[in-house]
């Protein structure tokens, strides 16, 4: 004999996930969470399939004039190359801009937010926010959301009150004060060319060749950074696209084809 | 959780390509839907009209297309009453985004490309990935087929980069007939490689005029 047991089932109301637009969705918006028991197994499982943006190069470094920022432009997932002109610089707003390294979804819409937290504190204050406060900003953000599988490793430059400003802040809740920083899978490349160049009184141009230098030599030796190599200044008026190459063809700025000399011409063979 | 398993996903493949040019923007994709080997229907609609001159057309699990399209709708009709006139591309692209991200950790398992014509009068194409992270384009591919199409379509409309400084010049070098010829082409040869594209083809193409749909039959295989 089978016994009936739906009066024992305890009633689940319909879930919110379930609705496909929430009753009050004129309010400001929330994250859904998926409704299973194991949360992290389900994070594992969703990265994989929707794979975001991995390996890049990015670095920053203070100088007399003031800093300089400069990345690449490759976003792959595994081996396949999906876009060569990613914006890796995010300018949040005139006088601030920050990088991005790791998930592109992440780094764009925190930085986004932290654009609009950034204006609402000038509207408050009527001045504007200091670098120091904006990469806390951020890195408060980051903080709340440790271990829920956010991917950020960001570098927040900008020109405040202070002078220059230079902060590198992570998605496990780092946040450091420095003078040169490289985030992404091609640093040691382009620490490796940034230290041996650096010193503190560079000039603008030379500031700007030495992160395109260390750029293009990342790209060079990491295969998951490429595209553009773009340099951007931020000094007292705020920052400044200084250039964007294409590291293609600035290898052959860095090392021209010689045509080598021939060293023995092929003749007619004498008639014996 | 009650109705609902631990893993709730499914890919029901198809593909999705966008081309801007001057004054224009074509939008395909095509309307197999399937589930491993099985073909569920041949006549699914991909493409959806959001506004005048702005369509979305996604791939991805269909259940999730449907859900993100008729989010995107109800947003779209309430902020028509609210400022009396239609959202712009670039506006809607930037909805898309945040709608995408607010499910960073529930994802609509879905790859969209959003076309039309932006303020100015160009065609616009933005394309994302499945948590919001988006770019604008001079054209894009996305789904099953898009490993497939995108080589052909960088040989055949490569434009320099929008990186570059001093900037170039980077307009789609075709005119509307030719990116429509282009598209039919691309989507040809894509079906003669990727199972989960194929049967129709259907066609979206924005420009001043309005909006006009064009269909191809592709092979049924």
């Amino acid at each position: 004999m089978k016994l009936d047991t739906s009066g024992l089932e305890t009633f689940v109301p319909p879930s919110r996930g379930l609705n496909v637009l929430p009753s009050d969705f004129t309010a400001s918006p929330a994250f859904d969470l998926p409704g299973c028991t194991d949360f992290d197994g389900f994070q594992k499982n969703a990265v994989q399939m929707v794979k975001p943006a991995k390996g890049t190069t990015t670095l920053a470094f203070i100088f007399k004039e003031g800093v300089i920022v400069a990345a690449d432009s490759r976003a792959s997932m595994g081996g396949y190359i999906s876009s060569q002109t990613v914006k890796k610089i995010i300018e949040i707003n005139p006088y601030m801009i920050g990088t991005m390294a790791g998930g592109a979804a992440d780094c764009q819409f925190w930085h986004r937010n932290l654009g609009i937290k950034c204006r609402l504190h000038e509207l408050a204050n009527k001045r504007r926010i200091s670098v120091t406060g904006a990469s806390k900003l951020l890195a408060n953000i980051l903080y709340s959301y440790r271990g829920m599988g956010l991917s950020v490793g960001t570098m927040i430059a900008g020109w405040d009150e202070t002078g220059p400003g230079l902060y590198y802040v992570d998605s496990e809740g780092g946040r450091l004060k420095g003078k040169r920083f490289s985030v992404g899978s091609g640093s040691p490349y382009a620490y490796a060319v940034l230290d041996s160049g650096y010193r503190f009184d560079l000039s603008i141009e030379e500031a700007a060749e030495l992160a395109r230098r260390a750029i293009y030599h990342a790209t060079f030796r990491d295969g998951a950074s490429g595209g553009v190599a773009s340099v951007y200044y931020v000094g007292p008026d705020g920052w400044k696209k200084l250039s964007g190459d294409d590291v293609g063809e600035l290898h052959y700025k860095y090392y021209p084809v010689v045509t080598s000399s021939v060293e023995q011409e092929m003749a007619e063979a004498p008639v014996a | 959780m009650a109705l609902r398993g631990d893993w709730v996903y499914e890919n029901n493949g198809g593909t999705c390509v966008a081309i801007a040019g001057s004054d224009y923007c074509v939008v395909a994709a095509d309307t197999r839907l399937s589930v491993g080997y099985s073909i569920y229907t041949r006549d699914y609609s991909k493409i959806c009209k959001l506004a005048d001159k702005c369509v979305l057309a996604s791939s991805g699990f269909q259940g999730d297309m449907k859900a993100l399209q008729k989010n995107l709708a109800a947003k779209h009709l309430i902020y028509q009453h609210q400022h009396n006139k239609q959202m712009s591309c670039p506006a809607m692209a930037r909805l898309l985004s945040n709608t995408l991200y607010y499910k960073r950790f529930f994802p609509y398992y879905t790859f969209n490309i959003l076309g039309g014509l932006d303020n100015e009068g160009k065609g616009c194409v933005y394309s994302y990935d499945a948590v919001g992270s988006y770019e604008r384009t001079g054209y894009s591919c996305q789904g099953t087929g898009g490993n497939l199409i995108t080589p052909v379509l960088d040989n055949q409309l490569k434009s320099p980069s929008p990186l570059l400084l001093p900037s170039r010049d980077a307009v789609t070098p075709l005119s509307e007939s030719e990116a429509v010829d282009l598209v039919k082409d691309v989507f040809a040869s894509a079906t003669e490689r990727d199972i989960y594209t194929g049967d129709k083809l259907e066609i979206i193409i924005v420009n001043a005029t309005g909006i006009r749909q064009e269909f191809l039959d592709l092979r049924k295989d």
